[in-house]
């Protein structure tokens, strides 16, 4: 433990991470460059979540980490490990205690409060990279709010699938003003973006930090006659029966049979906890995620 | 009536090389400005400079703008003239994949300017861009092809469509028929004129086929050297050149 500094970044790197993220949550939405350090560990594995974390922890906080949801996936407990390690904090799985939560993927479902913060592992930030591979050409667009582009990708998702059918890292537009990749969260998960906690997004490879302060407007963009729809799989959760929650479908067996689940483990354990049973459930819980299949 | 572009002594230099200079003139609601010259004189400089894609050294372009009149459109803010890129001014490349994007269909190439002045009407936008296939001769049906899919020539006639499908008041054409098959070009041309008349288009043409201006042009400017040697009515020039070098740019021509 003392091999490292607290949260194994040097002081003088987590202010310059702090300075990124307090002008990130100045300008919400905007994507602001910051000197990405070398983490030890692999840059798909969350750098620029955990250097977010890092700058972002203190001794007193509880921190949580998921990915797709779940608590105890490898990536999850690796990055645990990691802070329970190099910053001694506490740790927790259960949402309502944790202060701190990075994640991959998902927005928990219950409500997170003012006193929490959510960090995001952002693989790509530029929402207009699929069109316009042009860095200079992006910014520019940013700068001037040309956004005409995000819709044309909206356009050929209709006129190929019928629908909009980007269900991941849908597009929202923040404030009114920048239009902004939300990571690769379910679009499912969108309308949440709107929450009372703060929410910071770390990019490593491609070294940016952005923010959603908390209660800011965040719209996905649709079109009139194909309005934006939270979309989940059409079922209830077989552990717990919530109808109200983001499902992964687990395979059971080479029969074909399979379940859908909570992806958020701690929502699906608590209801679980407090007597909600599913069309498979039992009351006393089980081992769940895609991981258990 | 006034001019819809005015044109004062622009001035580009590459180093010590003239790119342009000393070049006037204006241009009138609906007409139509042929640039000639051989390869080298200056006309793609000039036209880039007119359209905002270079910076110049000197010389003041003023258009007409809807809101607020005359403005020179060299000193307006990047913001603004950006804009003016995208609804009231089109730009057509010679090589077509420098003007769409390839790795969009049909239909999102010629829906994006009606999507970045605002448009989030799926089924209009999408009715917009059939109707615009159509007036450039490209079958319904491949809407939702790539660009990738199609000829030289429905390339440029797609690069047409996304152009003009906001109404544009003016038209910049860098060598439109440039690199295409001789029949293929007189089908474009055909199409450009039609375009053109029915619109009210005002537009610069840049081109070193004579055939091109004489079909669509109603004035004339000739360039030698970064210089403008002889302006008139396109008919008057062609047929009556005064100056030395447009005396020999036209019999070349007629000699081929
Ligand atoms: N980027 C550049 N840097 C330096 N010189 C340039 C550049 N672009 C053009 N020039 C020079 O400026 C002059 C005018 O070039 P321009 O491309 O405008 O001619 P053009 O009339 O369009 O020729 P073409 O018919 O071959 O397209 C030429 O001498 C050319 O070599
Ligand atoms: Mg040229
Ligand atoms: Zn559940």
């Amino acid at each position: 433990m003392s091999e490292y500094n607290f949260a194994y970044l040097d002081e003088q790197t987590k202010r310059m991470i702090r300075r990124a993220i307090l002008k990130g949550l100045a300008i919400p939405g905007y994507q602001v460059p910051f000197a990405s350090r070398e983490m030890p560990m692999p840059y798909g594995w969350g750098t620029g979540g955990v250097q977010v974390s890092a700058a972002a922890l203190t001794p007193d906080d509880t921190l949580k980490v998921i990915d797709q949801g779940a608590d105890d996936t490898t990536n999850a407990v690796s990055i645990r490990k990691f802070f329970e390690r190099t910053a001694g904090v506490a740790t927790t799985e259960e949402t309502e205690r944790a202060s701190i939560i990075q994640t991959r993927h998902r927005i928990p479902e219950a409500a997170l409060r003012e006193d929490q913060i959510l960090v995001y592992q952002v693989p790509i930030p530029e929402p207009l990279r699929f069109l316009e591979p042009r860095e200079t050409e992006t910014r520019k667009m940013h700068s001037l709010e040309e956004y005409g582009l995000m819709h044309v990708k909206l356009y050929e998702d209709i006129s190929q699938h019928g629908q909009i059918a980007t269900s991941y890292a849908y597009p929202v537009k923040v404030e009114g003003r920048y239009v902004m990749d939300p990571s690769p969260i379910p679009k499912f998960d969108n309308p949440k973006l709107e929450m009372a906690a703060i929410q910071l997004f770390g990019a490593g490879r491609e070294q940016r930090i952005y923010a959603v302060p908390p209660y800011t407007k965040v719209v996905s963009l649709d079109f009139e006659d194909y309005p934006f729809e939270a979309t989940k799989a059409d079922h209830a959760c077989d552990l717990c029966a919530a109808a109200d929650s983001y499902l992964d479908e687990v395979i059971m067996d080479d029969a074909g049979g399979r379940m859908f689940v909570c992806s958020d483990t701690d929502y699906c354990r608590s209801r679980r906890a407090a007597g909600h049973v599913g069309r498979l459930g039992s009351e006393a819980p089980l081992s769940t995620g895609p991981e258990a299949a | 009536m006034h001019p819809l572009l005015q044109v004062n002594n622009i001035r580009k230099m590459y180093g010590h090389r003239i790119g342009c200079t000393d070049v006037s003139f204006d241009l009138f609601p609906g007409e139509v400005m042929g640039i000639v010259g051989e390869s080298g004189s200056g006309k793609s400089t000039l036209l880039n400079c007119l359209a905002g894609h270079l910076e110049t050294d000197g010389g003041e372009v003023i258009f007409d703008t809807r809101d607020r009149g005359p403005v020179d459109t060299l000193t307006m803010s990047e913001p603004e003239r950006r804009m003016l890129g995208r609804t009231d001014w089109a730009f057509v490349h010679q090589h077509a994949r420098d003007g769409l994007r390839m790795s969009v269909s049909a239909g999102g190439n010629i829906g994006e300017r009606l999507m970045a002045v605002g448009g989030r009407h799926y089924g209009n936008i999408r009715a917009s861009a059939i109707d615009w296939l159509d007036r450039v001769e490209i079958e319904e049906n491949r809407v939702d092809d790539r660009p990738s899919a199609f000829s030289g020539g429905m390339q440029q006639r797609l690069q047409i469509a996304r152009n003009l499908v906001t109404g544009p008041r003016l038209v910049f054409m860098d060598e439109p028929t440039g690199g295409l098959d001789v029949s293929v070009q007189a089908r474009l041309l055909d199409l450009l004129r039609g375009l053109v008349r029915e619109m009210g288009l005002s537009a610069i043409i840049v081109t070193h086929d004579l055939a091109v201006v004489r079909l669509l042009a109603d004035r004339l400017m000739v360039m030698k050297s970064g210089h403008v040697v002889e302006t008139g009515l396109t008919d008057q020039v062609l047929d009556d050149p005064q100056h030395a070098y447009t005396q020999l740019l036209v019999s070349s021509v007629l000699q081929v």
